[in-house]
């Protein structure tokens, strides 16, 4: 049994860089002035450009690691969506793998479905729908699955607005009759989508040419605005289903919220496995796994949506909506008193939670290029649960640091170490990280952070005005001295 | 800038500013409320008194929209309140503090006060998200208006300290303050000096009469603490069983025999007054 101290070494200085990097990139997101920002980001973004790039023979991370950061990038997604719906918004949710692979599934069929589009096609006709449509309308318009799923999220998102002005005008109508109405419409949608969406998407089939000949539809920028498409659809889908879902069940207190929204983990898990049995989606091949997805994550993918979800968090948090979504964690009694619409906050950061996990979902698929139903079974989807907590629920850095520092120990590191130990000994890693979790849950019950932030994550300072008229007002209350004695 | 008007409660002498008629509440088999009537006059400082288990918080909840009443009307300046969301109650202009305080503990006091400006703030979620002019403006002005509200209050010094790391009377201070700021025509304080000391119950009627005559509010508060009801109400309502039994002045409460006799039972009514 052999003990490589090199590899021991050099991985916990991996780790250590890789925390100095999430700090040095909060840091440059800080109050700076915008040139600054974008400076720091530049750098920030470069740096691992270039410890990804092999120079010839050394390559700082390999292609391991490359994986390990992708991984990183989306269950930080994964799990700052998680800690706005538990650690922000009070609300115990085990759903949020769930839409994890919801976003998976989805972005991975319009990708997959575009590389395989009509190989034989027409490649006039294809060109010329191309060139007069495709460009100047821009979005979902393109092959099959971007369309019908693009479409459908359209209507999708058109019917829920629709739905929610015609229930806004019957005051007091059940929370159970809304959410029919929202099924019936989005139900509607969907048989639209595919109604229009098929026809209109055959009429691009020239486009893709031939697999020895590829056509435009297959050229690298459009597959990369095709892979954004799909990941933000994928994104999308997710956040629309978590509205559907939340809607009746965000009702229920949060432990019952908890155990309904483990249902749906399951339920989402089982329709995969039965994918192409139960679901018409035979290219997805139930629980043999998805096959050939295109791998078109790159870093700069995974690095844009990393830094979207972390500035679109923390500016929702410090917001006015961001303080009505606290309030609901800290008492809703009083929040209701101080008339926050506290259903409104609970299903707007479920929903925005689970878009963050679909978005994730789409980094992911297109990273490892398979997607098996065992990756989204309930048991893994506690990781971002662990994550949160670990890292101190209602932090965001402690939730950003303990993805990255998650998948590079226990991936990365814990991993390799005791592989060298015997073919056996990674199992023990479940040992090992259990009772790490359980000694800091008895030392550090807070988790490693606390609330403490870092950079760009801590909270703004409005320092005050030099006129206020504070002093002059001051009545009693305030310093008032017991009067009457 | 102006301190956020806290409106008077004008309307007209014609419309009272909380008129309830016929309130009841039925838990299971339990009458916790029943043919409950009340009306406050805008302007008053009126308090509701009564033993343990009387229903006063059952009547506040189901004023501020906590609970729905099994029966019976509450009007808010003529405008109805039932069946409305509690918040929807809170944005017409009832605002209300608790019996246990209920503050939101980990967040601090400037921020319990900015929750309270929240149906106001002037921007959407996608200008916080954005960080738009709009955000940075009214998210400003929303800021410095909470600093100067506080100010009033001489709870500047601990606007930025968790809400939880208050002593008590603090924080009771912070939760008033904090149902000021959501610019209530109508104050409920539901026992504000429960578990206070001597002393800070005299710091506290100061500082009711203090709000009451600053905002020109109307205030309905529920007391056990006869000291502080009988010096600053104008009229009381005495419950007991859910029902009202006695209304009045302070001064008629306390020679009233079927209130003694409510709080201290039979034997006590013979020393009327005294322990009051």
């Amino acid at each position: 049994m052999t003990f490589n101290l090199q590899f021991l070494v050099f991985s916990v200085l991996k780790i250590v860089a890789v925390l100095a990097w999430v700090y040095f990139v909060l840091w440059a997101l800080g109050r700076k002035p915008l040139w600054a920002k974008l400076v720091g980001i530049a750098v920030a973004f470069g740096v691992v450009q270039l410890a990804l790039t092999k120079v010839g023979d050394f390559q700082v991370m390999n292609d391991f690691d490359r994986g390990l950061l992708f991984q990183a990038c989306a269950m930080t997604m994964v799990a700052l969506g998680l800690n706005l719906i538990y650690g922000f918004n009070g609300q115990f949710s085990l759903g949020q793998w769930g839409f994890y692979g919801l976003g998976a599934y989805a972005a991975a069929d319009i990708t997959y479905r575009w590389v395989n589009g009509d190989a034989s096609g027409v490649f006039v006709a294809g060109l010329g729908v191309l060139l007069g449509g495709a460009m100047i309308l821009g979005v979902g318009r393109l092959a099959s699955g971007v369309f019908v799923a693009g479409l459908g999220v359209l209507l999708g998102g058109a019917m829920i607005l629709g739905v929610g002005r015609l229930v806004k005008r019957y005051k007091g109508m059940p929370i159970l009759s809304q959410f029919t109405l929202y099924l019936i419409g989005a139900v509607l949608a969907g048989f639209l989508a595919v109604v229009i969406g098929n026809p209109i998407a055959r009429a691009f089939a020239g486009g893709f040419g031939t697999v020895a000949a590829p056509g435009i539809l297959q050229s690298v920028p459009i597959q990369q605005a095709v892979f954004l498409l799909a990941v933000l659809i994928g994104g999308v889908f997710a956040a629309e289903i978590s509205f559907l879902f939340g809607l009746p069940v965000l009702t229920l207190g949060s432990d019952y919220f908890g155990i309904a929204t483990l249902g749906f983990s399951i339920v989402v898990q089982t329709l995969m496995v039965n994918t192409d049995t139960l679901l018409p989606f035979p290219e997805m091949k139930g629980g043999r796994g998805m096959i050939g997805i295109p791998k078109w994550t790159t870093w700069a993918w995974a690095f844009i949506f990393l830094m979207f979800a972390i500035i679109v968090m923390r500016n929702l948090i410090y917001s006015s909506t961001g303080r009505a979504i606290m309030s609901v964690r800290e008492d809703e009694t009083a929040g209701k008193a101080m008339g926050v619409d506290i259903a409104h906050y609970k299903l707007l950061s479920f929903v925005i939670g689970s878009l963050f996990a679909g978005l994730a979902g789409g980094i992911y698929a297109h990273y490892i290029g398979f997607l098996s139903p065992g990756t989204f079974d309930f048991i893994v989807g506690f990781n971002p649960l662990i994550i949160v907590v670990f890292g101190g629920l209602g932090s965001m850095t402690g939730t950003i640091a303990a993805s990255f520092g998650w998948l590079f120990f226990l991936e990365g590191l814990l991993r390799v170490l005791l592989g060298q130990l015997g073919t056996e000994a990674p199992t023990w890693r479940y040992v090992l990280y259990p009772i790490t979790l359980l000694l800091l849950m008895l030392l550090r019950p807070q988790g490693l952070l606390g609330n403490v932030e870092w950079g760009f994550l801590k909270r703004p300072i409005y320092p005050p005005r030099k006129d206020s008229p504070a002093a002059t007002a001051a009545p009693p209350g305030g310093e008032l001295q017991p009067a009457g004695e | 800038m102006t301190h956020p008007t806290l409106v008077p409660a004008q309307g007209g002498a014609a419309v009272p500013a909380l008129q309830i008629t016929g309130l009841t509440k039925i838990f299971g088999g339990l009458r916790a409320v029943g043919n409950f009537d009340l009306t406050v006059q805008p302007g008053a400082l009126d308090g509701l008194i009564g033993p343990n288990g009387a229903g006063k918080t059952t009547v506040f909840n189901m004023i501020s929209g906590l609970y729905v009443p099994t029966n019976g009307e509450v009007d808010l300046y003529g405008e109805p309140l039932v069946g409305l969301e509690p918040f929807e109650i809170t944005q017409m202009g009832i605002g209300r503090t608790f019996q246990n305080i209920r503050l939101f503990p980990n967040l601090t006091v400037l921020d319990n006060v900015l929750i309270a400006y929240h149906p106001h703030a002037g921007y959407g979620l996608f200008d916080g998200i954005l960080r738009t002019a709009r955000f940075g403006n009214k998210e400003r002005e929303m800021i410095d208006r909470a600093r100067e509200f506080l100010a009033i209050f001489g709870l500047e010094r601990i606007q930025d300290q968790m809400a939880r790391n208050l002593p008590y009377g603090e924080q009771r201070r912070v939760e008033i303050a904090r149902a000021l700021a959501a610019n209530p025509k109508l104050l409920l304080l539901d026992e504000p000096a429960a578990g206070m000391n001597p002393n800070e119950i005299e710091r506290l009627m100061e500082y009711i009469h203090f709000i009451h005559d600053r905002f020109n509010l109307t205030i309905l508060l529920i007391e056990h603490q006869m000291r502080l009801v009988m010096n600053i109400c104008q009229n009381l309502t005495v419950m007991d069983f859910g029902e009202v039994i006695a209304r009045g002045t302070p001064k008629e409460i306390q020679n009233n025999p079927q209130v003694i006799e409510a709080y201290l039972g039979r034997g006590a009514a013979a020393r009327a007054g005294v322990a009051l």
